[in-house]
């Protein structure tokens, strides 16, 4: 009933979009159908992801449907496998992945990564926030800093589960002011709501997610955000970042599109445009910015390389934290 | 005062006939889903979230909370005429609730419950509209330390449903424990007993192994042990409405229930079957009637049910003050939220409170609805227990099969499901109680996570159990709930 439906809505969604356009706006030919491969359960970011991508898609008249199918667990390491054997060779078909299934992939022991898959690009990223309470003790990241060197199993954080991208900041930040990153005292929640009634009922010492996560509890005074973890500070939000309060670390929490396996050059370059001409879409600029997602779009072979070290970085962080060998 | 007009503004626009409409199909769509196993409301809300793209935002709210207030409607019905529990929050439901049905009494465990929800769904939105700041601020106050105490408190409970052998009751106790184990810990990111099948990292899902244990145990054991069936056949007797004396013994249960599942729904890590623990504890405990437990006791019934919905309503409470998503189906209405570039968050209520009035008035009618679209029912849904065995027995297993396959799609999932079911069948067969293995899975992780929080917090002191005022008085309470009955038994004497 879903199914079907949505493909209704779309379209009409389509329908309208080919009404709205002269004819010679629309480029190329649409695709009649594009599948997406979701390894998460409906309602998370990665699902949202993928509806904003179908929503902008048949906006532009780039595809006609999008079909999805989800299957969700252990940070996406249910789901790749899956997508490796089964979906080999299919040139309409897209798997949504992130940072967080690098993370997922190395902590798990999964028996299949990245690599068995084609990069085709990143969309969309988030950076890491470090919170405390209120009315904390602790003024400015220097503080806290200085309470954490001073006895590290004092400062508790809280945060994702371990191995998350939450769990990866403080191990980066333990390590960049010299502390053994498996002192850090991390406390690790399943869901963003009782991390964030921890932090804010001043259960713990500081908190690290991301920042739309945090957005709403530090505009509203209820933590006070100490550290950004972008390379620039960042346009309407007054935050430093932890660069340039002496800290190293620079991590956004990426997601991106991966292409299946044996498909040939000619199809990964068509899939690479098809994606790249949905993200200079206004359509997607519109869903970017009413999800307070920031666009760090990067295609092609560049997005590869990027693929390949962020693989390397997490590997090493999570040695260093004592989850992986 | 002001409350009160901007609940009225709220009525204006809940009460708008399309609003109306869809808060409806909000409760309708709910019910139908509460009442089949596995999917829950959370997964429904999931899937129609694309409807955010075409909806006004109003409508939409109105109707995820009516699906949200109608599974928790829609899951005890199962519970009680076919010992399938809907939803994890029913599980308690089936104890008391299924017994009263094989006596013939399964209208008036149906009207308690329905009637017992409305009554607590109803408090619990009063209290989401009068209490939530004092509410919220409580919530805050509990930290690892004090969940651990709540959990110690919680398991205490398990001593009402562990049947007449100790030591069967314990043996299930652990291997609910046992189950609960399994999958990444939260803490070190490292696979427990999952045996390299990466199905299993997020662990086993509650209601996969309730099923299981509870509608697929049962249908085997009828199947195998087919002279079981002549006594199966569960003619309703009586009236079908509530007795005076059941409308006696339901009102305190229905009060005590929501008095219990509103302040721990509101917890942020509280959750809804912990409430229906308790309640049922309480009820066992304080009623006149001790005999019946056991054997189908309508404050069993009451009791848990109220509670699982005040604690529906509580969890509203973080979600609209604070912007706190507590449970699976509040995480996936505030990503709804986003979909309208509204970002929820302790300033909800300042930015949106049309919306949010609105929300919480379709709360009020959509109880008000429930009531009146299950009263009815309960004659159409009795019926179903005229079916004769092997078709219903049949047609449990489709539905449990379908409502654990759509839980994540995993084929694993189902062998799961009838490995549990073969399970249940040898529980029944050797008289071991199966409740305690859902109380263990339940707890047991939520109790270690809890307990190993406090223990990083506190850098391994065990006093920042006791020296913590709330902690402390939780885990006296656990100590009087042990062993208050035995000494009240001995002073009698």
């Amino acid at each position: 009933m879903d199914r079907s439906r949505r493909r209704f809505v779309g379209t009409a969604l389509a329908g309208g979009a080919l009404l709205a356009l002269p004819r010679s706006s629309l480029g190329a030919d649409p695709i009649a159908t594009l599948k997406v491969f979701v390894p998460a359960n409906p309602g998370g970011g990665w699902d949202q992801t993928a509806r904003s991508m179908e929503h902008a898609l048949k906006a532009a008249g780039i595809v006609r449907a999008v079909q999805f199918s989800h299957v969700g667990g252990a940070g996406g390491t249910v789901g790749l496998p899956q997508f490796i054997n089964q979906w080999k060779g299919q040139d309409n078909a897209l798997m949504v992945s992130g940072m967080v299934m690098v993370g997922a992939i190395i902590a798990n022991k999964s028996p299949v990564n990245l690599s068995q898959v084609v990069p085709i690009a990143r969309l969309t990223g988030e950076y890491q926030v470090v919170v405390v309470p209120a009315n904390s003790p602790h003024k400015s990241l220097t503080d806290l800093v200085a309470a954490f060197k001073a006895n590290p199993g004092a400062v508790s954080w809280a945060g994702g589960s371990a191995a998350s991208v939450d769990h990866i900041v403080a191990g980066m930040i333990a390590r960049t002011v010299g502390v053994d990153p498996r002192r850090v005292a991390y406390v690790g929640y399943a869901g963003g709501g009782p991390a964030v009634a921890a932090i804010i009922g001043g259960q713990v010492t500081c908190g690290i997610s991301g920042w739309a996560e945090f957005a709403e509890h530090i505009k509203a005074g209820k933590m006070r955000a100490l550290g950004l973890s972008s390379e620039k500070r960042l346009a309407g939000i007054d935050v430093p970042t932890l660069k340039e309060q002496g800290i190293d670390v620079e991590l956004a929490n990426w997601r991106g599109v991966f292409a299946p396996h044996g498909i040939s050059a000619a199809q990964q370059a068509s899939l690479t445009d098809l994606i790249t001409r949905m993200a200079r879409s206004p359509g997607w600029a519109e869903v970017v910015k009413q999800r307070d997602w920031i666009d760090i779009f990067l295609a092609g072979a560049p997005f590869a390389g990027f693929v390949e070290t962020e693989m390397q970085r997490v590997t090493a962080i999570l040695k260093d934290l004592g989850l992986a060998s | 005062m002001e409350t009160l007009t901007q609940l009225g503004q709220g009525f204006a626009l809940a009460l708008a006939p399309a609003n109306l409409l869809w808060a409806f199909v909000g409760v309708f769509l709910g019910t139908a889903v509460g009442v089949l196993p596995g999917i829950g409301p959370a997964l429904t809300i999931a899937l129609l979230l694309p409807l955010t793209f075409s909806v006004d935002a109003t409508s939409v709210f109105i109707m995820f909370a009516g699906i949200y207030y109608g599974a928790m409607y829609g899951g005890s019905t199962t519970s009680i005429l076919l010992n399938t529990p809907g939803e994890s929050a029913t599980i308690v439901t089936a104890l008391e609730g299924n017994q009263m049905a094989k006596r013939g009494r399964a209208a008036a465990a149906l009207a308690t419950a329905a009637i017992g929800s409305f009554v607590a769904g109803t408090i619990g939105t009063l209290g989401i509209t009068f209490l939530a700041p004092a509410v919220v601020d409580l919530a805050l106050r509990f930290g690892p330390a004090e969940y651990f105490a709540l959990m110690v408190l919680a398991f205490v409970t398990v001593s009402a449903v562990l049947g007449n052998s100790v030591v069967r009751g314990l043996t299930a106790l652990f291997l609910g424990l046992f189950l609960g184990l399994i999958g990444v810990d939260l803490q070190t990111g490292q696979a427990r007993l999952t045996f390299g099948v990466p199905e299993l990292l997020d662990g086993i899902n509650v209601i996969v192994v309730a099923v299981g244990l509870f509608a697929v145990g049962e249908t085997l054991y009828l199947a195998i042990h087919p002279r079981g069936l002549a006594g199966q056949v569960l003619r309703v007797q009586g009236s079908m409405w509530l007795t005076r004396a059941d409308w006696k013994r339901s009102w305190r249960p229905w009060l005590r229930g929501t008095g219990i599942g509103f302040p721990i729904g509101a917890l942020p890590a509280g959750g809804a079957e912990i409430p229906t623990f308790l309640s049922y504890y309480v009820e066992r405990r304080l009623t006149r009637h001790p005999e019946e437990f056991g054997k189908g006791a309508i404050e069993g019934v009451a009791g848990p049910e109220a509670a699982n919905n005040a604690s529906a309503a509580g969890v509203l409470v973080p979600m609209l003050a604070l912007g706190l998503p507590t449970s699976a189906t509040a995480a996936i209405i505030l990503s709804a939220f986003q979909s309208y570039g509204i970002s929820p968050g302790p300033l909800l209520l300042q930015n949106q409170p049309d919306l949010v009035w609105a929300l919480i008035a379709s709360l009020y009618v959509g109880n008000v609805m429930l009531l009146v679209l299950n009263l009815p029912l309960i004659g159409l849904w009795v019926r179903v227990l005229s079916i004769p065995p092997p078709l219903l027995y049949g047609g449990i297993l489709v539905f449990a099969t379908i409502g654990t396959y759509g839980i994540s799609r995993s084929p694993v999932d189902l062998v799961f499901l009838y490995a549990m079911g073969a399970v249940g069948y040898l529980m029944r067969r050797y008289d071991f109680p199966t409740a305690p293995v859902i109380i263990g899975m339940i707890l047991g992780p939520l109790a270690e996570q809890e307990f190993r929080r406090a223990m990083t917090i506190a850098q391994g002191d065990l006093m920042v159990f006791l020296t913590r005022p709330l902690s402390a008085t939780l885990l006296a309470l656990a100590l009087v709930a042990l062993f208050a009955p035995a000494i009240v038994r001995r002073l009698r004497r």
